[in-house]
């Protein structure tokens, strides 16, 4: 059958080894992801922000310059897939790893990649006191609201009503608590330069992401303090949906709550 | 070479041979009692004399956790801290091992459990010698009995803890971190320039593969490989590093065995017992991990009796069986709770539990 090896175009056919050459390559993977099988579930979010990461470094030429700081947590394994050097830290300590591993090399580039209960619960303290010290270094948060590797309990990141394995009826705040805002909450530290809110769910909003996470690597050169960039993703596994469902919840639900865009430029927080 | 003799307290010892090994980072947090070795680093600028960063850290999470990434680098770090804020730094030291990553970590042991009391013991033997944290893990464990080994023990730590790629532990206490003794400090060692080891993860450069600092191995098999790194090194460790002294053991008849301060206090219990025609003699310890086992198993067959003397409710003594297998009396003695015996009290121990026996 020719079908799968053409493409119709109204009445002319054109064959695939037609397209593929080198005056078509408008896209390719990054030379800095690895060819190891992503250990992500389908649809989510974390993938793409690995890929935003390996393109910047690779773009701001800092693969020798680059190392990174893997969390407890799905992205556990980050070091698989992006081929520079990398530490795997203790839960919620990679704040406090990332300290110690820039203040000995002050000038290379050290970021840490942690999701939400990482960094916004059993590692808060860390994460607001590296932020509140101003060490120069990136954090890209992940939220997804949920503790994904353990299987889609409640994390501190959960929104009220939002059901989950451990808040099987929606959290009740009267019972279970709020759900942190970490990133307005280390906005308002002095130590932090750069404080953003991002999605990966859509084109337009991975060129902002991958916009605001080039400027929290960028700004590792000016010594001013902690870039962190949030991603609001979603988890469609741990929310129990189909990824479309899972991004149409997250638009709707997550995305009120969690607002995205800049929180603090430059060390002002965006009115 | 003129010496250059000067009277430290053990904690103040302890700070001015980092800077003195050539350390690139200390990180720790204020416990009572060796905060001096924080107090003293930040008064002697050591980021001026040597580069050495010193950072006070939002905790003892943050401490470890802080030693874990400069480590990570090849660099030489290190951290004290007394017996609480050595328990939060447990879960970072069982990743430091897991990890293979080298250390220096000083406890200036006070009396517990909880927040006990900030007088000097022994009650965390255990917790040093056996691994501390979770998983099949040992530190090498360095136990100094003067101020003069507070500070000659930080460059050893350190070569140790390169040459295994594992954690060292000084393991003293409120006393010797207390007290001020006479100390002939070593020359400046500068600090290392390259580093260049196949395991830091300082940036992939194109020569090599990316390095991966981690402790995680998904495939139990691969987990077991590990393990078995592991305890090949402490074999290793048993075989080539095991140190101690012996004080009038050639001819003893009785033996004691004991550590740092209740080492100091039973060399006064030999002579006391000698005058009385006691032929008693002991046994320091000075590496508690490796222990000095295969002395001891000779020494069952030389001596009638051992008393096992800990500042705590007997802890070391299990090791001293161990290794005498049943073949001789062991017995343990010590004051505990922050309490600290005296030569004549292990002396009326030994007479009763061992020379009466």
């Amino acid at each position: 059958m020719e079908e799968t090896k053409s493409l119709r175009r109204g009445e002319a056919s054109m064959d695939v080894k037609d397209i593929i050459k080198g005056e078509n390559l408008v896209y390719s993977k990054s030379s800095l992801m690895t060819d190891n099988v992503l250990s992500y579930c389908p649809g989510c979010g974390h993938g793409t922000v690995h890929r935003i990461i390996a393109e910047v470094i690779e773009e701001l030429e800092l693969q020798t310059q680059t190392i990174g700081i893997a969390p407890v947590g799905c992205s556990v394994l980050a070091y698989e897939f992006i081929d520079i050097d990398w530490l795997q830290s203790a839960h919620g300590r990679a704040p406090a790893v990332a300290t110690g591993l820039k203040r000995v090399m002050p000038d290379k580039y050290i970021f840490t990649y942690q999701g939400d209960g990482d960094l916004a619960a059993i590692g808060t303290n860390e994460t607001i006191h590296a932020c509140n010290r101003g060490e120069h270094i990136t954090i890209i948060f992940i939220n997804n609201g949920i503790y994904g590797m353990t299987g889609g309990q409640m994390a501190p990141t959960t929104i009220p009503g939002m059901v989950s394995s451990t808040s099987p009826y929606g959290r009740d705040v009267s019972t279970m608590g709020n759900p942190i805002k970490i990133s307005e909450l280390v906005a308002q530290l002095p130590g932090t330069w750069y404080v953003t809110r991002q999605a990966v769910h859509k084109p337009g909003n991975v060129r902002k992401a991958k916009k605001a996470i080039r400027k929290a690597f960028e700004n590792q050169a000016l010594k001013k303090g902690v870039s962190l960039v949030e991603v609001v993703s979603n988890c469609n596994s741990g929310w129990k949906m189909t990824p479309v469902q899972a991004n149409k919840w997250m638009e709707e639900n997550m995305f009120s709550f969690y607002p995205l865009g800049d929180i603090k430029v430059e060390g002002q927080l965006v009115k | 070479m003129k010496k250059e003799l000067r009277l430290l307290k053990g904690n103040e010892a302890i700070a001015e041979a980092a800077i003195r090994a050539g350390a690139d980072a200390y990180f720790g947090y204020p416990i009572t009692p060796q905060s001096e070795v924080l107090e003293y680093l930040m008064l002697e600028k050591p980021e001026e004399r040597t580069g050495m960063v010193v950072l006070q850290a939002e905790s003892e999470l943050g401490a470890i956790n802080m030693v874990f990434g400069a480590a990570a680098a090849g660099r030489r770090v290190i951290s004290s801290s007394s017996s609480p804020g050595i328990s939060l730094f447990q879960e970072g030291i069982s990743y430091i091992a897991g990890a293979e990553l080298p250390c220096v970590i000083v406890n200036v042991v006070r009396g517990g459990p909880g927040l006990g009391t900030i007088q000097p013991s022994q009650a965390d033997y255990f917790q040093a010698t056996k691994g501390g944290g979770h998983g099949d893990y040992h530190l090498l464990v360095l136990a100094p009995a003067f101020v003069q080994e507070m500070a000659d023990f930080v460059p050893l730590g350190f070569e140790l803890a390169f040459k295994y790629r594992n954690p060292v532990m000084i393991l003293t206490d409120g006393l010797i971190g207390q007290m001020m003794e006479k100390v002939e400090l070593f020359e400046q060692i500068p600090r290392a320039t390259e580093f260049d080891q196949d395991w830091v993860a300082t940036g992939k450069t194109p020569y090599r593969e990316r390095n991966v600092v981690t402790s995680l191995d998904l495939q139990a098999d691969q987990m077991e490989k590990r393990n078995h790194r592991l305890q090949a090194k402490y074999k290793i460790m048993q075989e080539e590093d095991v140190r101690y002294e012996e004080i009038a053991c050639g001819d003893a008849e009785y033996l004691m065995v004991a550590y740092g301060s209740s080492a100091r206090i039973c060399q006064k219990t030999v002579q006391l017992a000698r005058e009385k025609g006691i032929k008693a003699g002991l046994l320091r310890p000075i590496t508690l991990y490796p222990f000095p086992t295969k002395y001891l198993e000779a020494m069952a067959d030389k001596v009638k009796g051992i008393l096992s003397v800990e500042m705590n409710a007997g802890q070391m003594v299990e090791d001293v069986r161990l290794a005498v297998d049943g073949k001789i009396p062991v017995e343990h003695y010590g004051r505990y709770g922050g309490m600290v015996h005296s030569p004549n009290e292990v002396l009326e121990a030994l007479e009763e539990k061992i020379v009466k026996a």
